[in-house]
C-alpha cells in the first residue's frame, strides 16, 4: 500500500536504489571507431537485450532549439536508405520482439528485445540507423505533432508535471538542466528538419555511442557481430567536448507557489543543488543517497514517515529522494504533502523541524544497518532483471562513470560512515541552493 | 521520456520453442493440501512467491465499497505481536519485499525473499495473511492515503474517463464503480467491515499460489502449510457476473484542460469463447500491435493525431468488454475518433489481409517466450495461468493456437465483435467540435 503514493506527485520516487553486482558476469570491449561495449552474460532465458546509448541529451541542446534531443529520437523510427518509415518496427514485430526508446537530461538510448538468435539482425539494423537516416519534411511535420501531443498527454494535462516544470527552471540558473527534457511548447513547435538533423549527424557517431548487450550470449560473438555492423561506422571529428555551462554561486533562496483548479493534493517540495556521482569519487553521493533513505525512503520507518505521518500525524506522506546518476550537478528533494487540515506552511515547518532536528541527532545506527541490508539484498534482486541491469550500465556510461565505478558502488554504499552522512546533510542543506515549491488548488490553498 | 505508452498485451499466447524444454513447470501439493506451482532456478538466491485470492474488490458488500481495497492496504500495517512500524522494520531487516493489492478479479500478495532468510522472511509473511490486527491508527492512517489518491483520481483525466465508462457499461455491479471505494463510502468503513472483508476474500477455496527460485518442491510444501494453512477452507460465495449494458453514443465530461481523453469500447469476448484467439489476433493487427497496429498507423503516424492510442480485450473474470483509449489536443479528438469509428466499421467490413495475419501470428509466437525472464515474472504468469483454469502444458500448445487462426477466423469474429454503432465513447476535458448523445 506504500506504493499507491507514487501517484500523489509527478517527480521520480525511488526506494533502494538498483545497484550492479559484483558478481554479475560482464565484460568490456571497445571497438577501433570508438565505441564502447559491455556484455552481460545471463543464460535463464534465451532473450537478449540489446541497446545503443549515445552521449547526447537535452542538456547537450543548443539554447532555443529545446526539445530537439528527444524529437530526434521519434524521427529515429522515420527509415533509413535500406529500410523504410516503420520498417525498423515491423521488423521487430515480425520476429516477436519489443523496442522502445528513452531521451533524458544526459542520454538517449533505443532497445530491442529479442530472442538472442536474432541480435544479429538487431545489430545490423541498429548500425544502419546511426548514420543512415533520411527525414522527409512530411515526417517531421506529422511527427513533430505526436510531440506535441506527448507533451499535452505528460505536461500540459496534468498540473503536477506542470509545477515541476517551473521548479526545475528556478533550481538551475545557468546550466541547462533547467530546461524540460521534452521541450518548451513555443519551441517544439518550430523545430525542422534540418535542426534534427544537424543534431543527429553531430552526435550519432560511435565514438559517442554505448552498447549494452544482456541476455543469452558470448561476449565473443557480440564482439565479432559488433565489429561487423558497429565497426563499419565513421568516426565524428566535430564532436563538441560535454561541458555545459556552470550554475554560479547561488545567494538567494527561491520560491515559487503554482495553483491550478486541477490540483487534488497541495503539497510543498523543496529541491536543493547535490553533487552527483563522479569517476573515481563517490562517496559525496553514497552519502546523499543513504540520507535520501534514512530521511524518507521508507515509509513510516523513515525518519520524516515516523515523524510526521505517525507522531505528529501532520502529513499523508513525507519522503526524499536522490540520484546521484547525472553528468553534472543534480538535486537533492523533499516533499510533504500535508494531512487535512493542516496548511501548506504548517506543513512545510514540521519537515525543517524533523530535518534539522535529524542532523542534530544524528544517525540511529540500526536504521542504517538495515538500510544498508537492503542494499546488499537489492544486488540479489537485480539479477533477477536483466533489462535493469543493461539500464544501469547504459546509464552510467553515458553520465560520466566508468564500468569499474558501477562495480565499486555498492561497495561504497557499505562503507559510508554516520559521520559522513550527517556531513553531507549539512553540506547539501543549504536555503541560498534551494527552490520550494508550494503546489495549490487556489490562492486559498496558502492559509 | 519513453516513447510510447500502450505496448502491453494482456493474455498469455504460447508457442513449441525448444527453449521451453528449460521451464519446467512442476504442480505439487503439500502434506496440507494446499496445491501449487513451482519452477526451481537456483542460479539466484532468492524466491518469488505469488498468492493469489480471486473474488477481490467484487466481494464488497453493497455500502461497502472500498473495504476489500483497504483491507489489503492493512495487511503489512501492523501483524501479531508487532504494530505497523515494527512489521515494516523486521521486513527490513530480512530485505523481504511484500506487496499487497486488490482489484475488480483478486487480491494479491507478491513476495520476494533471500533463501537465506526464507524462514524468518514465512513467518513475518504469515503474520500478515493470518494475524492482520487492523490496529485503529493505521486504519485511520490508511484510510487518509486512500481518501487523497480519490481526490486524485476524481481530477485525472484518464481515471475520469475509466470511471465514467466502467459506471456506464457495469451499472450497479462492483465493476461499476473503483475499487478504492467513493470518498463518501472509505469515510463510513469501520473496522468491523475491514474484518468482515478479510474473511470474506482471504480463503483456500479460491487461493491460487506459484514460486519460482531457490527453493526445492519439498521445501516449498512445508513452506505453504506454514505460511497458508491456518487459512478458512471458505469464503463468501463469489460475486456475480456483471452484465454489460453499455449503449452506442458520446458521454461527455466537460474539464478546463488542453487535451482530451478519451475511453472508448463495447461488449467484448470471453476468454473460455472458441473465437478467443481469432479475436486475440485480430486484437492485435487493429489495436495492440504498438508501433504497428492498423489505429497506430492511421492515428498518429499518418496524422499525428496522438502519442498513444490502443485498444484491448478486457476480458475479466465477471464481464467482457472490447475497449480502448487515445487522447488528443482538444481541438483534434473529433477527428481523431472519426478515424477510430472509421476503422472500427472497416474492420467489421473487411477483416484482416493475410499479410496483416501473417505479422501478427510471427508476432504473438515470437514475443512468448520473452515473457518467461525472470522470477518474479514467471511467478505472476504461472499464477494467471492456474486463475484462468489453463493446464501446465498451455505453455507447449498454446502457439499451435494462434498459428491456427485463418483469415476466415478473423472475418467471422470481426464482423460478430467489431459494431461501431455500439461504440460508446466516453471525452474527458474540453473537445472540440463534439456533441454528447442521449
Amino acid at each position: 500500500m506504500r506504493a499507491i503514493f507514487i501517484r500523489l506527485s509527478t517527480i521520480v520516487l525511488f526506494l533502494i536504489p538498483a545497484t550492479a553486482l559484483a558478481q554479475a558476469n560482464v565484460t568490456t570491449f571497445k571497438l577501433r571507431n570508438g565505441l564502447q561495449a559491455v556484455v552481460i552474460e545471463d543464460h535463464r532465458a534465451p532473450v537478449v537485450t540489446h541497446m545503443v546509448w549515445y552521449r547526447v541529451g537535452a542538456a547537450d541542446e543548443v539554447p532555443g532549439k529545446s526539445g530537439i534531443a528527444h524529437f530526434l529520437e521519434h524521427l529515429m523510427f522515420k527509415g533509413t536508405r535500406r529500410l523504410k518509415p516503420g520498417e525498423f518496427s515491423q521488423i521487430v514485430a515480425a520476429n516477436g520482439g519489443s523496442e522502445n526508446a528513452f531521451t533524458s537530461l544526459d542520454y538517449t538510448g533505443y532497445f530491442q528485445r529479442v530472442a538472442s538468435d536474432r541480435l544479429e539482425l538487431m545489430m545490423k539494423m541498429e548500425s544502419d540507423r546511426m548514420q543512415g537516416l533520411i527525414l522527409t519534411d512530411d515526417d517531421v511535420v506529422t511527427e513533430r505533432n505526436v510531440v506535441l501531443e506527448e507533451r499535452n498527454s505528460r505536461t500540459e494535462n496534468n498540473p503536477g508535471a506542470l509545477f515541476s516544470e517551473q521548479r526545475q527552471a528556478s533550481l538551475y540558473m545557468n546550466h541547462p538542466y533547467g530546461v524540460p527534457i521534452i521541450g518548451w511548447k513555443h519551441e517544439i513547435e518550430a523545430l525542422n528538419r534540418e535542426d534534427a538533423l544537424e543534431f543527429y549527424r553531430k552526435y550519432y557517431a560511435p565514438n559517442n555511442a554505448v552498447l549494452v548487450v544482456a541476455g543469452d550470449v558470448d561476449p565473443k560473438v557480440v564482439e565479432r557481430l559488433a565489429n561487423r555492423y558497429y565497426g563499419l561506422l565513421r568516426t565524428s571529428r566535430d564532436l563538441p567536448e560535454r561541458k555545459r555551462p556552470v550554475e554560479p554561486p547561488q545567494l538567494s533562496e527561491r520560491r515559487l507557489t503554482y495553483a491550478d483548479a486541477r490540483v487534488a493534493q497541495p503539497y510543498v517540495i523543496r529541491s536543493y543543488l547535490a553533487p552527483e556521482r563522479n569517476p573515481g569519487d563517490q562517496r559525496p553521493a553514497a552519502a546523499l543517497t543513504l540520507l535520501a533513505e534514512l530521511l524518507g525512503g521508507s515509509g513510516i520507518t523513515s525518519v520524516m514517515g515516523s515523524e510526521l505521518q505517525l507522531k505528529q500525524k501532520v502529513a499523508i506522506h513525507a519522503s526524499a529522494f536522490y540520484s546521484g546518476m547525472s553528468l553534472d550537478r543534480t538535486s537533492f528533494g523533499v516533499i510533504i504533502v500535508p494531512a487535512e487540515g493542516v496548511s501548506l506552511q504548517e506543513g512545510e515547518d514540521a519537515m525543517d523541524v524533523v530535518i534539522a532536528d535529524f542532523i542534530e541527532q544524528g544517525v540511529d545506527s540500526e536504521h542504517l544497518a538495515r538500510i544498508k541490508s537492503q542494499i546488499g539484498a537489492s544486488e540479489i534482486y537485480a539479477r533477477d532483471s536483466l533489462q535493469g541491469l543493461a539500464r544501469t550500465y547504459g546509464e552510467a556510461l553515458t553520465s560520466g562513470l566508468t564500468v569499474e565505478d558501477v562495480a565499486q558502488w555498492p561497495d561504497i554504499l557499505q562503507s559510508i560512515t554516520e559521520e559522513e552522512i550527517i556531513a553531507a546533510a549539512k553540506d547539501v542543506f543549504k536555503r541560498q541552493n534551494s527552490v520550494t515549491g508550494w503546489l495549490m488548488r487556489d490562492e486559498e490553498g496558502a492559509s | 521520456m519513453i516513447r510510447h505508452i500502450i505496448r502491453a498485451t494482456l493474455i498469455a499466447v504460447a508457442f513449441a520453442w525448444p527453449a521451453f524444454a528449460g521451464l519446467d513447470i512442476q504442480e505439487i501439493t503439500s502434506k496440507g493440501g494446499i496445491k501449487a506451482w513451482l519452477v526451481e532456478e537456483h542460479s539466484i538466491p532468492f524466491v518469488a512467491l505469488e498468492i493469489r485470492f480471486k473474488g477481490g474488490t467484487s466481494l464488497d458488500l453493497p455500502e461497502k465499497r472500498g473495504a476489500t481495497y483497504l483491507m489489503s492496504g492493512l495487511l503489512e500495517e501492523g501483524a501479531g505481536t508487532r504494530d505497523a512500524t515494527a512489521f515494516l522494520r523486521a521486513s527490513e531487516e530480512l530485505a523481504a519485499r511484500f506487496s499487497f493489492d486488490a482489484h475488480g478479479d483478486a487480491l494479491s500478495i507478491s513476495a520476494q525473499f533471500l533463501s537465506d532468510k526464507s524462514n524468518e522472511s514465512l513467518e513475518l509473511l504469515r503474520t500478515a495473511i493470518i494475524e492482520p490486527r487492523f490496529d485503529q491508527v493505521a486504519i485511520d492512517r490508511v484510510r487518509a492515503q486512500i481518501i487523497s489518491i480519490i481526490a486524485a483520481d476524481e481530477k485525472n483525466p484518464n481515471d475520469i474517463a475509466r470511471n465514467k465508462f466502467d459506471e456506464l457499461a457495469y451499472g450497479d455491479h462492483p465493476y461499476g464503480t473503483p475499487s478504492t471505494g467513493s470518498t463518501n463510502s472509505v469515510n463510513l468503513l469501520e473496522r468491523s467491515d475491514i474484518v468482515t472483508a478479510y474473511e470474506n476474500s482471504m480463503a483456500r477455496d479460491r487461493m491460487y499460489v506459484s514460486a519460482v527460485g531457490d527453493v526445492t518442491s519439498e521445501e516449498l510444501g512445508k513452506m505453504l502449510d506454514q505460511l497458508l494453512g491456518a487459512l478458512p477452507g471458505t469464503g463468501s460465495p463469489m460475486p456475480k457476473p456483471a452484465v454489460v449494458s453499455i449503449t452506442g453514443g458520446i458521454t461527455l465530461v466537460n474539464l478546463p484542460t488542453p487535451q482530451s481523453v478519451a475511453i472508448f469500447g463495447h461488449a467484448g469476448i470471453d476468454r473460455n469463447d472458441p473465437d478467443f484467439f481469432a479475436a486475440y489476433v485480430m486484437n492485435q493487427v487493429f489495436g495492440a500491435g504498438g508501433f504497428t497496429s492498423r489505429l497506430t498507423e492511421e492515428v498518429r503516424e499518418k496524422r499525428g493525431l496522438t502519442y498513444g492510442v490502443g485498444t484491448f480485450l478486457a476480458s475479466y473474470d465477471l464481464a467482457n468488454v472490447y475497449m480502448g483509449s487515445v487522447a488528443s489536443a482538444n481541438d483534434r479528438i473529433a477527428q481523431a475518433i472519426d478515424v477510430i469509428r472509421d476503422e472500427w466499421g472497416k474492420l467489421a467490413e473487411n477483416g484482416v489481409t493475410q499479410k496483416e495475419l501473417d505479422a501478427a501470428k510471427k508476432y504473438l509466437t515470437g514475443a512468448y517466450p520473452l515473457r518467461f525472464d525472470g522470477n518474479a515474472r514467471i511467478a505472476g504468469i504461472l499464477v494467471s495461468m492456474q486463475m484462468d483454469d489453463l493446464p501446465r502444458s498451455y505453455i507447449d500448445t498454446r502457439n499451435d493456437q494462434v498459428n491456427a487462426v485463418t483469415l476466415e477466423d478473423v472475418a467471422r469474429v470481426a464482423k460478430r465483435l467489431m459494431k461501431p454503432e455500439n461504440l460508446r465513447i466516453v471525452v474527458v476535458g474540453s473537445p472540440e467540435g463534439m456533441q454528447a448523445t442521449n
